[in-house]
């Protein structure tokens, strides 16, 4: 085994896309609310308006629709901004700005203008924050094209998705979760990728079951994979990182090979991301499926505060290995008693 | 002792004054004695607007277009009197009624009349029709429909400025419905924060869809949110040409100075209704009386009588410019009429930069 000599948490990868985006790019620059008090972001931003001055680390008022149209604006006039929404719950006062403004424009001009925003929402919940503290909606935004929506489940991704979104010259939202601010990896040097190269990548191999996620969801199906390995089950394990555009491939070829589908997201459930991952494999390969396809998501109810209720609501890895459990020891529909399969599968 | 209440008062930023009433303002404008060159070229280009956009109206009429397209004629002065001082390097942002303002810019007249065909020779390559034009090369970089909304891309438009040092500004037009929008109040709150180069325009011309603007706001002028928010002000008479250029000299020459946001409320009035070429469509009973009061204050017969009363002009002159001005318009329609409408791959191709996504390319 290699030795690992240093690994890098999350948050702190963040920050490492930041301090080299404003080192490297002079045409970058982030704006959103409490850059001036990063406490807002976890460790993700710590003393950057101290290194790269205020006038590139910008405080704003509490004004979410006109701090991002001034960044949608300022990116139309050559720059790469990159807007902070502490809190995708907060960031939803913007939605015009960033459902109708910067993802129709490239389309609505002619399809020549570059719209290089990055717009990072945070889904910051948990800790008993309740109903308006709390919201992912990823799904909601995928949903609208012209808009791209990254995810990074890994402190690799979420260093180098970060800068590749930056880098695009369409609008991205970039989606981290400060619930993975501590996972910890050891990085290589940044790479700038080409984010329209990029899209969801299989994380491990296995081939009995394949599990799909994205963001903290991808890492409860490699603590669930972990789980179910003991007992020799053999999980594929794909993570979207790019929600919009999808490019289902890789999910398809791993489903055509394991059978079965699992699919794991921290957001709602109906006309949710989840959703659309099953309607891609029964669309184009339902013949491949030897058990119906899973979901694991939020309950479909506004997030409780009371801490029993709290646990009940978010999905975490036992609740993964179940589902993956009752998926793995039912029959294979496609050569067994299919009446008795969907009765015990409650679908 | 509690505090004694503040009873709004009516006050020179609440108030429009005789601006607001339709039987003042009649009279011809007064001219300054320099720049005679320029005031033919603002008769022009104003006659070349209502006669753009005389033409998209019977062509609306006759079945021709189907696009919603909301029509400026009678507000033909603001866009030519503020774009009087704005230089390569500025930009510009537009709302829903803004054909004015692509022509102002010197927008092609044959790319207007083919946008809005959907042609693929189009301002916006035939993708936005008459609500979305664009023409970065002069400066416009972009007018869309919902209200407000480029309200906060202009005051990112002048945090680039800000920061290119250039000295270069931002402009929003507007009207004044979108002052009810929230988003209005927090741009102008950012800009003046920032002490940002953005100068917002409000057309005032009293509508909002077919709703007065007795009927929307407490007071008739718009010019109180700027004072709010600690952005200096004027008023004028936004069907004077003159009026119009001059206080946008006095707005851009100090944002190019570095003194902060400016604000101008330009007093006119809808001659249309809000959508389409009919004069009385949803804009109730009271409004047929005030508009043929209004057309009073035509902003294109007040300069052109101050040009032939200075002599600047013969008497025929201006009637000669609206025929030739109209005759431009038809052939700029009948050309777009025979350009191709964009092929099918551009509804997919032009969604991301660059080129299509490999899903894109396999699913198509």
């Amino acid at each position: 085994m290699t030795q690992v000599d240093k690994t890098t948490p999350y948050g702190i990868a963040i920050r490492e896309a930041f301090q080299y985006l404003l080192e490297t790019y002079p045409e970058a620059f982030t704006i959103g609310q409490g850059l001036w008090s990063p406490w807002y972001v976890g460790n993700s931003m710590t003393d950057l308006d101290k290194q790269f001055g205020k006038d590139r680390v910008i405080d704003t008022p509490v004004s979410e629709l006109a701090t991002t149209g001034a960044a949608l604006g300022a990116a139309l006039c050559g720059y790469r901004p990159i807007v902070i929404h502490p809190r995708v719950d907060f960031m939803l006062l913007a939605t015009d700005q960033i459902v109708t403004q910067a993802a129709k424009w490239r389309h609505m001009f002619g399809g020549d203008v570059a719209v290089p925003l990055t717009i990072r929402g945070i889904i910051n919940r948990g800790g008993e924050q309740g109903a308006q503290h709390s919201q992912a909606l990823h799904s909601w935004f995928a949903h609208v094209p012209g808009l791209r929506v990254v995810m990074p489940a890994t402190p690799g991704d979420a260093r180098d998705l970060l800068i590749a979104s930056v880098l695009c010259d369409d609008p991205v939202l970039y989606v981290d979760d400060r619930w993975l601010y501590e996972e910890e990896e050891a990085l290589g040097p940044i790479v700038e990728l080409d984010l329209r190269e990029e899209g969801p990548r299989r994380l491990r191999a296995g081939t009995d079951l394949t599990m799909v996620a994205s963001g903290y969801s991808t890492k409860l199906c490699v603590e669930a994979a972990d789980k179910l390995a003991e007992s020799g089950a053999s999980c594929d394990i794909i993570d979207l990182r790019v929600l919009n555009p999808i490019d289902p491939q890789v999910i398809l070829e791993s489903v055509q090979r394991t059978g079965r589908l699992l699919v794991v997201d921290g957001d709602w459930s109906n006309c949710g991301m989840a959703g659309e991952i099953v309607a891609r494999v029964a669309e184009t390969i339902p013949a491949a499926l030897s058990a119906p396809a899973r979901r694991v998501t939020l309950a479909d109810a506004p997030a409780p505060t009371s801490g029993p209720l709290e646990r009940l609501y978010y999905p975490d890895t036992d609740n993964v290995v179940t589902a993956a459990r009752e998926l793995l020891d039912g029959p294979d529909v496609r050569f067994g008693d299919s009446e008795s399969t969907m009765r015990r599968w409650g679908t | 002792m509690g505090a004694t209440p503040h009873t709004p008062e009516q006050s020179p930023s609440t108030h429009l004054g005789s601006l607001g009433d339709p039987t003042k303002h009649h009279d011809a404008i007064v001219l300054p004695t320099a720049d005679r060159d320029w005031l033919v070229d603002a008769l022009r280009t104003m006659h070349q607007i209502r006669a753009a956009e005389e033409t998209i109206g019977d062509m609306v009429t006759a079945g021709r277009i189907r696009c919603p397209c909301h029509l400026t004629i009678g507000q033909e002065a603001v866009p030519v009197g503020v774009m009087r001082h704005l230089n390569a390097g500025d930009r510009v942002f537009g709302a829903h009624r803004s054909h004015g303002h692509y022509l102002a810019l010197g927008g092609s007249l044959d790319k207007l009349m083919a946008e809005i065909q959907g042609k693929d020779t189009g301002a916006s390559r035939g993708m936005g029709g008459s609500m979305h034009l664009i023409d970065m090369e002069r400066g416009l970089f972009g007018t869309v429909p919902i209200v407000g909304a480029t309200i906060p891309i202009t005051v990112g438009a002048g945090l680039a400025a800000q920061m290119d040092g250039g000295g270069a500004v931002a402009v929003s037009f507007f009207g004044d419905g979108a002052t009810e929008e929230g988003g209005f109040h927090e741009s102008l709150n950012l800009a003046s924060v920032r002490q940002l180069p953005v100068f917002f325009v409000c057309e005032n011309n009293f509508f909002s869809s077919h709703l007065h603007i007795g009927l929307r706001q407490p007071h008739d002028s718009v010019s109180r949110f700027a004072e709010a928010h600690r952005v200096p002000w004027q008023r004028v008479d936004g069907n004077d040409v003159v009026a119009v250029a001059d206080a946008a000299d006095r707005a851009v020459t100090a944002m190019r100075a570095g003194q902060g946001p400016q604000f101008l409320e330009v007093v006119t009035y809808r001659w249309r209704g809000h959508v389409g070429p009919r004069d009385d469509l949803d804009v109730g009973v009271r409004r047929s009386d005030d508009l043929h009061t209004w057309k009073l204050r035509d902003p294109i017969g007040r300069l052109a009588a101050a040009l032939v009363a200075s002599g600047v002009i013969g008497p025929e002159d201006s009637e000669r410019m609206r025929a030739d001005a109209q005759a431009e318009a038809q052939k700029a329609w009948d050309r777009a009429d025979r350009d191709p409408f964009p092929a099918d791959e551009a509804l997919l191709d032009r969604v991301y930069g660059g080129r299509r996504d490999a899903a894109q390319v396999r699913e198509a």
